[in-house]
């Protein structure tokens, strides 16, 4: 029997290195089949972008994504799982998120990555407000209707 | 009792503060009953809660719905639907 996998979670300001995370999980072992990796990166919007700030609830991000993890860890057969998610102000080009799901067979690990990252636009609790090239404040983001019914396809029948 | 209220995005900006200590007056016993007390607070309380079935709710840094009783919270966060990820 093997032990019940703890998901990495962390909420830092600085980058990430994807390589490196995959590598830490994969290091010295040999029945892990499959890595997904899913990185979110920041977009310019067509060049009017010049940041985008977030802002984050600090202790529950690290909460509500541990628990959104240990549905994960329940849910599909996982051996290594990783959540990276930065704050601060982003630019365009730069690592925003990071999934990163390792199990025996790819299925699992494709799914865990997916239904995580539906939640996270859903349930982490990130707010992105944008700054734009002109100098202008170019506002909160808005959440999208096709975020939060991503997120309502992984609910189980009986729930 | 003493409650502390946090605020985030466009709900910290307009309500103006990023949290403060509330004494919750006698009566309010759910979220909702709590929102509808905090709009009566002043300007930016109202332009900020004045569609609050957008208001997300958290409890002790966990979701709630508006229905949840708030006896015995230490912490009661309201914010924005959320746009991480």
């Amino acid at each position: 029997m093997s032990a019940v996998l703890a998901p990495s979670v962390r909420i830092q300001r600085q980058d990430f290195d994807v390589a490196a995370e995959i590598a830490r999980l994969t290091q010295g072992r040999a029945d892990i089949g499959a890595v997904v990796s899913f990185s979110g990166l920041c977009r310019d919007e067509q060049g009017a972008l010049s940041a985008l700030e977030l802002e984050h609830y600090p202790g529950m991000a690290e909460a509500e994504i541990g628990r959104i993890a240990a549905e994960a860890v329940e849910r599909w057969p996982l051996q290594g799982l990783t959540i990276i998610h930065r704050h601060g102000k982003i630019r365009p080009g730069d690592n925003i998120v990071l999934v990163v799901a390792a199990s025996a067979h790819r299925q699992a690990a494709f799914e865990a990555a997916n239904f995580l990252m539906d939640y996270l636009k859903s349930r982490a609790p990130f707010w992105k407000k944008e700054h734009r090239v002109d100098g202008s404040e170019g506002g909160w983001v808005e959440a999208k209707e096709a975020d939060a019914q991503a997120a309502k396809r992984w609910k189980s029948s009986s729930e | 009792m003493t409650t502390r209220l946090i605020y985030f995005a466009w709900v910290r900006e307009r309500i103006g503060t990023s949290e403060e200590d509330v004494e919750l007056p006698g009566g309010i016993e759910t979220v909702a009953d709590l929102l509808r007390w905090l709009q009566s607070r002043g300007e930016g309380y109202e332009h900020a809660l004045q569609y609050p079935d957008v208001i997300r709710v958290a409890i002790n840094q966990e979701h709630v719905d508006h229905r949840e009783k708030i006896a015995g919270a230490r912490e009661i966060a309201l914010f924005p639907p959320m746009t991480g990820g």
